[in-house]
């Protein structure tokens, strides 16, 4: 029963009682039972609007998570590749170390939701291809293993003049992280995408493109926020993921499906809307007109840069909420179409129904 | 301890299951309190739903047998209830042992196996407390519980099928409710009872078992009157891992764009001199 409720029916109680002692006799009716008259479960109502599927047990740290792997995977495949063909050797070493940094980070929050160091390493028991949950651990693993290869080995080259162990360490950091910050910067999509909560699962084969493009963005923003305002390379492949986000985002708003309510309204769809202006249109206005100026070109690549880092937080804590609000829609598990206006389904009544998760 | 007249006879290696007929189940809640006592379960509290009769609510981490309480049309005739009265059906809902079950391909420690007879089971020692295994099962059964940081869910008395017994829900059903053996004689058993129930003019019973679905069917079988919805049963469970092609797919589609995107950048905007 919510409190409101109780307190309500606490205080009619109190009425009834004055009145009782008052006049011997109560006049009005007394209090409804609650769900009076029993309601009755059939293939419309469901059994009592009772929601099916359970919701998603993880803790806040996970959607920033989201965020940090994304980032971090992207970052390692700028720094490795930036290495390769760029000019900007300083910007390519900046995005190793925080590619690094940025895994290192990945697993405290990840041992920080599980709640115990050794838990994280029941993860590496298995390598099982079928779990998303179990490639995501072994990837975030490897790709932290080739990050950190990358950082060792440009600390040893400041140490010592072409160490032979600085360049063999170079070539596998660079290779490994190129090749899992592919699967790393968006592996997440997949993981919430193939699950049995319709707004993901509705979404599964545009969620891991758009979790991709978002950490690709996060990535070129942190290293913008860090100082590297003047490479146009960052700012083409800015433009570029937000480009894809814009068009992500239009594409969610011209799909009617029923499961995607949770992104349309209430909170959960204010932050993903929000997020969608915040990593499409919104940096791309500023990246575009940050070419038009040189005075203002810095301020105006952090502020898109800002948005897009945002965005890119309201976007993860927007879908993992999402999924909450969609698992307890009784409707869609049970295929029970929504009641339109001219149906006699009360809708109050059910919303009244008050729920209990054991 | 039971005698040895009690032996199921099933040996492991033989696939089991149960099959839970909703028309001889009298809502008595012995399954429940079977299950609590011999798994050593905490109590849920004494919340009150208030929607129902039924307040147990829902399966969980606490929570592996639940009675639930179908309020339907008054049908008079059938069991000699008043013509005045709701028709009550009662189902005890379980952990379906899913063929193909979504928790046990989400989860990455491999604390879910299958069993030698054939259900799914969760090793809690192995168990992380991920929660995937929560979002990934259509049938909303296995939870993780917050204050010990690990999922649970119905073992199947794994532990009391392998000493030769059958699971407590079903020893302590009184009316045979819950019935348990081997799948394949329950699969024609419950053909049988099916005849029967129609014979008796029972036209709208049914048996639950989706095997047209991904799930390719469940060893916790129901018969059910009506429709599925109304037992909160979905009409068509699918395992997640279905998904996972198109998934991955566009996540490869992706990278490529990335790295497509990064090297372009670098190499037009920014090469090295
Ligand atoms: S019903 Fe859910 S918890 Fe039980 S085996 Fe199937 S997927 Fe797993
Ligand atoms: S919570 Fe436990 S049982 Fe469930 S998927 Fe994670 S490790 Fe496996």
């Amino acid at each position: 029963m919510s409190e409101a409720q109780s307190s309500f029916r606490e205080s009619r109680l109190d009425e009834i009682r004055r009145e009782a002692s008052q006049f011997g006799t109560v006049q009005q009716a007394g209090i409804r039972a609650a769900g009076s008259p029993l309601p009755k479960a059939s293939p419309q109502t469901g059994y009592y609007q009772q929601h099916l599927l359970k919701e998603p047990q993880w803790t806040p740290l996970v959607p920033l998570y989201f965020f940090v792997g994304g980032a971090s995977g992207s970052l390692g495949v700028i720094g490795s590749l930036a290495d390769l063909i760029g000019e900007n050797d300083d910007l390519a070493r900046k995005a190793r170390h925080m590619a690094t940094a940025g895994s290192t980070i990945s697993s405290v929050l990840l041992i920080a939701d599980l709640g115990r160091p050794s838990r994280f390493l029941n993860m590496l028991r298995i390598f099982k291809p079928q779990s998303v949950m179990s490639v995501g651990s072994w990837v975030l693993s490897g790709f932290s293993a080739f990050a950190a290869a990358s950082t060792l080995a440009d600390i040893l080259d400041t140490q010592i003049d072409g160490s032979p162990i600085a360049t063999f360490l170079r070539t596998i950091g660079r290779t490994g992280c190129t090749v899992l910050g592919m699967p790393f910067h968006n592996y997440t999509g997949v993981l919430i995408g193939a699950t049995a909560i319709p707004v993901w699962n509705n979404r599964v084969r545009s969620l891991p493109r758009e979790f991709g493009m978002s950490g690709l963005q996060s990535a070129v923003s942190l290293l913008e926020l860090s100082g590297e305002t003047d490479s146009n390379a960052l700012n083409a492949i800015g433009l570029v993921a937000a480009a894809f986000e814009t068009w992500e985002g239009i594409e969610l708003l011209r799909t009617r499906d029923r499961e995607l309510a949770p992104t349309k309204q209430g909170l959960t769809g204010a932050l993903i809307q929000t997020a969608g202006v915040l990593s499409g249109p919104l940096p791309i206005a500023l990246r575009l007109a940050s070419l038009f100026t040189s005075r203002r070109r810095r301020r105006l690549r952090q502020a898109a840069a800002l948005s897009g880092i945002i965005g890119s937080l309201c976007l993860r804590y927007g879908w993992v909420a999402a999924g909450t609000v969609s698992a307890r829609d009784w409707r869609i598990p049970l295929n029970i179409p929504e009641p339109d206006a001219s149906t006699s389904f009360d809708r109050r009544a059910a919303d009244s129904l008050t729920r209990r998760t054991p | 301890m039971s005698g040895a007249t009690d032996h199921t006879g099933i040996q492991p290696g033989e696939v089991t299951s149960f099959l839970t007929d909703s028309t001889l189940c009298i809502g008595c809640k012995a399954c429940e309190v079977a299950c609590k006592e011999w798994n050593g379960i905490s109590a849920d509290g004494y919340d009150f739903t208030g929607w129902s009769y039924d307040n147990t609510a829902a399966l969980g981490h606490s929570t592996w047998r639940h009675v639930k309480f179908v309020e339907g049309e008054i049908t008079p005739g059938i069991g000699g209830n008043s013509a005045q009265q709701l028709s009550w059906e009662f189902s005890s809902d379980v952990c379906k042992h899913c063929e193909v079950a979504g928790c046990l391909e989400a989860c990455p420690t491999g604390s879910l196996v299958r069993t030698e007879f054939g259900s799914v089971f969760l090793q809690p020692d192995i168990c992380n407390g991920c929660s995937y295994c929560v979002i990934s099962c259509p049938f909303g059964v296995v939870q993780k519980n917050e204050d010990d940081g690990r999922a649970f869910k119905c073992t199947f008395c794994t532990d009391r099928q392998k000493a030769g017994m059958m699971p407590a829900c079903a020893k302590a059903c009184p009316t045979e409710s819950i019935k348990f053996g081997r799948l394949d004689e329950l699969k024609v058993e419950a053909q049988v009872r099916l005849a029967t129930l129609q014979s008796r003019g029972m036209t709208d019973a049914q048996i639950y078992d989706p095997t047209h679905t991904s799930v390719k069917g469940i060893h916790s079988m129901f018969i059910i009157r009506g429709e599925p919805e109304t037992y909160n049963l979905p009409p068509r469970p699918e395992v997640p891992t279905i998904y996972l092609k198109d998934a991955w797919k566009s996540a490869a589609f992706e990278a490529v764009a990335m790295v497509g995107a990064v090297v372009a950048s670098f190499f037009f905007l920014g090469r090295k001199g």
